[in-house]
């Protein structure tokens, strides 16, 4: 067959491409290269909604920032992907640093941020008490918020999914062929698809394929970023996402809570060689924990659960990439979607959707688009009373798998079945947040292989963790 | 809602162990909360021998020491509630959970924490580089093995020194896999010296102390650790870092109480022990809530483990018949030498009572001494003393009744 | 002979000195008679209890923990694993029963109730 439209690259801006495109007539295919959905930029990252003060007025950052806030809003509502207006405060210590604050704020009223505001160091601690006595002067953007990046991504697919896109995995992208009726797109495993359209989300990758169509106009430089994870009884040390003043390398160092309740420090930002790069460092995880001190200095770093490192796709320029190829026909790069890209990313879709029309592409709106994905957490959130009802009509349900985060076996069943399917024990984990725990899947992670070996009917041994390679068990004694 | 006499919150050895004491120190209505299938915790996966010496006067395999206890809970008609998760536990003494039948909710009129304890991961240790599978806590390693009859790795180097991660060492070298070495960030091993000669000894892996991993290598699986070998203040030496191949990395490096319920209800919690703050009859800070086992320290013998049991039995048993100590309660304290000292206060007038301690070190010959005010209650001599080596002192009941002052207990080398 | 051990009778862990030739042994540091033994035997003829898993071919994905009824030699461990290794059993089992007969001397037994 050939789709309509081939998407390359399920993180958070091809699946919410993949979810407006399925808003109308078309047939969309998905491509991934890893197991998973979310496995790259949109896995590890701060989760952070920006209020847009922070890109320079006049960039498609800017706008599609500032724009982009209540889409996202408005798409983790339908998608049921909890999400967190806590407000965001800069930090400045001391005179030095209190110009770049008020920089800030009038670069935001020009991008058209509302309900901006400057607190003096005592204000600031009046909303924030564990804010450093050092902080002199804050900015206050009370529209920016929380959201989890992967969990977003996943329901945007599930979505897109429901709505008839098709998802490959593994289908790392080797070839593209570009012909008169479209592109032949091959893969490492030898497969092929066919598309009229090509929309390139590969995030740091993105130059890659651009590469393969002898149009990379533009190079990505992957940044590395560490972050430490706190076990949940650190979660209310803030309520706001704490950043410092700006540098050339990025936002700074942050402290914020999480959608879960974590606290969330971090990141560093470290230039590296490629985007598979996403080693932690000693080096970087100390500097995490200094710097959050700063702002922060009551943290306790002896509650740390875990530390991971994530990876962004930066570019000379500093601003997104969203345009049609001048030399490939039919061809859109999404590109250069650093921060703030998760809190534009409907905003960039929307975009992205544009250039294709202008392309050519026909949009006609299906009769019966589904908006709403069920949500995967109302178990959760039922009152003991709506539980035990469910329980007796769904026993699984009152089996706790997951201890540290009461996930029950049928929760993790729904989402090894649900779309997009897990198919791996980081799968399981980040649609459930079974083995997220303070334990961090020690208990239960025999169980959740038990599960995805029988619901996928697989052996045990043929259990990933994120795909081919990973398998953590060897044999059958 | 359900009403019960006495709600026990674990099915291992702690749990089982204050059920059958309770039981028969005249509580016919006990009831046992298990997340698991089967009763035993985590002796289920513990295949290896060395239980029960003190307590059964036998040497028997985990699996057999549970069965013994298993059955006396049984014999005695004790409602099990298997596969029961509970999710909170309040001061008023109301126990919910979840099972497949649904959300239960029990009042009970005193109730016993048995819930034990958990591993340390890699993610608290912080330990850098990639995120590959491969990487395992000994105690999840070991169910794997034990118990889902799946081998984990071929070329394996352990992390921690303590008794798990050298039982585990042995296990996996039985099963052909071949064991690197075991690395130990301490100047001393925190398991039991049997475990070093016939675990390690036997098999002749290395054992190196003052040394640590400071990076995973691996994309998908581990391919590698650096080890390298740290100074006095555990900082890395630099210079003395090495890569082993290995595609598994065994962590064993620290058990965690798992006491979330217990802050959750109120109760205070010993910074040190991670623990309740508990009396010799291990009653918490709040009244008709008893601990035990290895969420109240961490145990090196499960035959102690059964004993602490049955004080907390007895001690439940005794709060639900009415008949309540009266008498004023005096605090202990960990003096020089010593970790921290259990139970954190003991009543006067109840009969002699067991004072269980860690030391800081390893010390040689020593002189324990506990002393109230100018008044020394007891004095005992050991050979040697360890930290990985839980000490019992006993303060006569004479002596007790006496005492107005906090408790120390303190150690000399001699 | 001068040899230094730790006893791994029971948890203690003694630290012994043996001191002698054959089987005239002189033994100190023992808190108790058992270590004596201990020393002797393993100077002479050291042994360990083996203990592992059998799969239970008519249950899924079950497997059965079992030990050596007695020590066996040192020397013979990975040849008697390798026999364990061979082995399957059948569904029920009690604690104690007879998995192999006649492994150096002693038998290969449940130490696990399977229903």
């Amino acid at each position: 067959m050939i789709y309509d439209v081939l998407i390359a690259g399920a993180g958070v801006i091809g699946a919410m491409a993949a979810r407006e495109l399925s808003r109308y007539q078309l047939s969309v295919c998905l491509l991934e290269k890893e197991n998973d959905v979310a496995c790259g930029a949109s896995k590890a990252n701060s989760g952070i909604i920006h209020g847009g003060f922070d890109p320079e007025p006049d960039t498609r950052k800017a706008k599609l920032n500032v724009e982009g806030i209540d889409l996202l809003y408005e798409a983790a509502e339908q998608l049921h992907v909890p999400y967190k207006r806590n407000g965001s405060m800069v930090c400045a210590f001391g005179a030095e640093e209190e110009p770049a604050i008020h920089a800030l704020y009038e670069r935001g009223l020009v991008n058209g941020v509302k309900g901006l505001e400057i607190l003096s160091g005592e204000e600031a601690r009046q909303l924030e008490p564990n804010l450093s006595s050092e902080i002199t002067k804050v900015l206050h953007a009370p529209t920016a918020g929380i959201i989890c990046p992967y969990e977003l991504t996943i329901a945007a697919v599930g979505n897109a999914m429901d709505n008839g896109v098709e998802l490959k995995r593994n289908f790392e992208i080797t070839a593209i062929k570009a012909q008169d009726e479209g592109f032949v797109v091959c893969s490492s495993q030898g497969e092929q698809v066919q598309g009229r359209y090509f929309l390139n989300c590969c995030g740091c990758y993105a130059d890659h394929i651009a590469e393969l169509v002898d149009d990379a106009f533009y190079q990505i430089i992957p940044r590395a970023g560490e972050y430490l994870l706190l076990d949940k009884n650190e979660g209310q040390r803030v309520s706001h996402t704490i950043f410092q003043v700006p540098s050339k390398e990025g936002k700074g160092i942050l402290v914020t809570p999480t959608v879960d309740g974590n606290l969330l420090c971090g990141p560093t930002a470290q230039k590296v060689e490629a985007p598979e790069h996403t080693e932690t460092t000693a080096v970087g995880l100390a500097a995490v924990q200094r710097l959050a001190a700063k702002s922060v200095p009551s943290v306790n770093f002896r509650q740390v659960i875990t530390s991971f490192s994530g990876i962004r796709s930066s570019e000379k320029g500093g601003d997104f990439i969203i345009e049609a190829s001048q030399k490939v026909k039919n061809f859109v790069h999404v590109a250069a979607i650093d921060s703030p890209g998760l809190s534009s990313c409907v905003a960039v879709a929307r975009q992205a959707v544009e250039e294709l029309r202008n392309c050519g592409l026909q949009l006609e709106e299906k009769g019966q688009w589904i908006a709403e994905r069920e949500d995967p957490h109302c178990f959760r959130k039922m009152t003991d009373e709506e539980k035990d009802a469910f329980i007796k009509a769904n026993p699984t349900y009152g089996k706790i798998i997951c201890r540290c985060e009461c996930v029950s076996e049928g929760e993790i069943r729904e989402a090894i079945r649900r779309n997009p399917p897990a198919w791996d024990l980081d799968g399981v984990k980040r649609r459930t947040r079974s083995g997220m725990g303070r334990c961090q899947g020690g208990f239960c992670s025999p169980y959740v292989m038990k599960l995805i070996a029988e619901e996928r009917g697989i052996s045990m041994e043929q259990v990933t963790k994120n795909g081919l390679g990973s398998e953590p068990l060897l044999k059958k004694l | 809602m359900l009403k019960h006499d006495i709600v026990i919150i674990g099915g291992g050895p702690a749990g089982m162990a204050a059920a059958v004491a309770a039981y028969d120190n005249g509580v016919h209505d006990v009831v046992i909360l298990d997340r698991e299938e089967e009763l035993g915790g985590i002796l289920r996966q513990c295949i290896h021998n060395g239980f029960g010496l003190h307590k059964l006067g036998q040497e028997l395999t985990g699996p057999e020491y549970a069965a013994v206890y298993k059955e006396r809970v049984l014999e005695r008609g004790i409602k099990v509630y298997s596969e029961t998760m509970v999710t909170a536990v309040t001061e008023d003494k109301i126990v919910s959970a979840r099972n497949r039948d649904g959300i239960l909710k029990i009042q009970a009129k005193a109730v016993i924490l048995a819930m034990g304890c958990r591993e340390r991961s890699r993610g608290a240790l912080n330990t850098p580089g990639s995120r590959p599978a491969g990487v395992y806590s000994a105690g999840t390693a070991q169910k794997l093995i034990n118990c889902e009859g799946y081998m984990v790795g071929k070329r394996v180097l352990i992390l921690g020194s303590g008794d798990i991660g050298l039982i585990m060492a042995r296990r996996l070298s039985l099963e052909g896999a071949k064991v690197e070495a075991v690395c130990e960030i301490m100047p001393y091993s925190g398991g039991l010296t049997r475990n070093i000669v016939q675990c390690l000894e036997d098999y002749n892996i290395p054992l190196y102390l003052n040394t640590t991993v400071v990076e995973i290598h691996g994309q998908k699986r581990v391919e590698a650790v650096t080890i390298a070998q740290v100074d006095e203040q555990r900082r890395v030496i630099e210079g003395s870092q090495r890569r082993i191949d290995c595609d598994t990395l065994l962590l064993s490096v620290g058990l965690i109480p798992e006491n979330e319920l217990t802050r959750e209800a109120g109760i205070a919690i010993d910074p040190i022990t991670n623990g309740a703050v508990v009396d010799e009859n291990c009653q918490s800070s709040v009244e008709g809530i008893f601990a035990c086992g290895n969420v109240l320290q961490v145990h090196d013998l499960v035959d102690y483990v059964s004993d602490e049991a049955e004080r907390a039995g007895m001690g439940a048993a005794a709060y639900v018949k009415g008949e309540q100590q009266t008498s004023s309660l005096i605090k202990t304290k960990a003096g020089r030498g010593v970790r921290y000292v259990l139970p954190q206060r003991v009543h006067t007038d109840q009969g002699a009572v067991s004072l269980f301690l860690r030391v800081t070190e390893p010390f040689g010959k020593v002189r324990f001494s506990v002393t109230s005010g100018d008044e020394v209650l007891s004095t005992a001599l050991r050979l040697k003393a360890a930290p990985g080596e839980m000490e019992k002192l006993i303060i006569p009941a004479e002596k007790l009744a006496a005492i107005r002052d906090e408790i120390i207990v303190s150690l000399e080398e001699c | 002979m001068k040899r230094d051990l730790t006893c791994i009778i029971c948890p203690r862990g003694c630290s012994l000195h043996v001191e002698g030739e054959g089987k005239a042994l002189t033994v100190s540091g023992n808190a108790c008679p058992r270590g004596i033994q201990y020393a002797v035997d393993e100077c002479t003829d050291p042994r360990r209890t083996i203990t592992s898993t059998v799969r239970v071919s008519n249950r899924e994905n079950c497997m059965v923990s079992v030990k050596t009824a007695d020590p066996i030699p040192k020397a013979a461990i990975f040849e008697v694993m390798a026999c364990i290794r061979q082995l399957q059993v059948e569904a029920p089992l009690k604690i104690g029963d007879l998995i192999l007969d006649d492994v150096y001397g002693t038998q290969i037994i449940a130490t696990k109730a399977v229903e």
